[in-house]
């Protein structure tokens, strides 16, 4: 067995802010609206996908980003702009979306509750079915060898896609979300959901296998 | 020598650029010798490459004008 690379497991730095975010920052601080546009077309669909992981519906989700970025105006000025401003507004969605769950709890019915976050996530299986080796780990019923690519270029493949990734247990999807679709940095993801490096490494491998085996799935069709 | 199965489970370290040089080099040398594992890592890689296509969002994920009217309102109530 190969050694597994580690990483301490501590809490994970904030990522520096780049030297045009600081540019975008003077500008929004000196009143800038352009600047305030262009910030708000940058990070509104993937806020907004990210939203969507949290709450139930496209309205709840865009109420949301709505929210977040009303909160971003009123920390804007005690901004600390050696951080970057990207993952700041990003863990601002995320924390306005616990607290609106923590709020909803509280006025839900118990048997209505959905399951904790975290709970069920199934973060720690094989990547693959272990039937498909034999007993020196080599693959006894071994991945399609047609073309993925192809298969991915269908319209509805790509929708079945979405649905995958809409299936994901709520962390996994999280950072599939930020990762591979709006391809935040490792660094970064993990400042916006709070995890250690370590654990979203487990959580991003988790994910990306799943998609893999529905993608090879299709692929026999 | 790597197994195949230890492969998809190094698959995500190796393509994040975690593996160390020598888990690096097991792991390509297995990928050489080895077509299923060749195609495991290329599903995974059009997977990848397919996710980032889900970034164009739709027409319908456009902020909607009444509201970006209103934050831009609040943006000059919040400047004054
Ligand atoms: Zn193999």
């Amino acid at each position: 067995m190969a050694d597994l690379p580690t990483a301490p497991d501590g809490p994970v730095s904030a990522p520096a802010s780049s030297a045009a975010e600081r540019a975008l920052v003077a500008r929004l601080l000196a009143g800038d609206e352009a600047a305030f546009v262009e910030l708000v077309g940058r990070h509104h669909a993937p806020l907004r996908r990210l939203a969507r992981v949290f709450v139930s519906s496209d309205a709840s989700a865009e109420e949301l980003v709505q929210e977040t970025w009303v909160a971003v105006l009123d920390g804007l000025r005690g901004f600390e702009a050696r951080a970057s401003l990207k993952t700041w507004i990003f863990r601002i969605l995320v924390n306005r979306a616990k607290t609106r769950r923590e709020r909803e709890a509280r006025t839900t019915p118990l048997s209505a509750l959905a399951p904790d976050a975290g709970a069920g996530d199934d973060d720690s299986g094989p990547a693959v079915d272990p039937a498909r080796f034999d007993e020196r780990g080599r693959w006894t019923a071994p991945p399609q060898h047609g073309s993925p690519e192809q298969a991915l270029l269908d319209g509805e493949t790509r929708a079945r896609l979405a649905e995958a990734v809409a299936a994901l247990p709520e962390r996994q999807r999280a950072l599939v979300v930020l990762r591979d679709i709006d391809g935040l940095t490792a660094e970064e993801a993990c400042n916006v959901l709070g995890l250690s490096e370590s654990n979203q490494r487990v959580l991003l491998h988790r994910a990306r296998s799943r998609l893999r085996a529905e993608l090879e799935q299709w692929m026999k069709r | 020598m790597l197994t195949c199965r230890e492969i998809t489970e190094l698959v995500t370290d190796y393509l994040e650029g975690n593996l160390g040089l020598a888990d690096r080099l097991r792991f390509q040398l297995h990928l050489g010798m080895c077509r299923h594992c060749r195609a495991y890592l290329r599903q995974l890689r059009a997977t990848i490459a397919a996710m980032k296509k889900l970034s164009q969002p739709a027409p319908d994920e456009a902020m909607p004008t009444d509201v970006q009217a209103e934050l831009l309102k609040r943006f000059r109530n919040w400047k004054s």
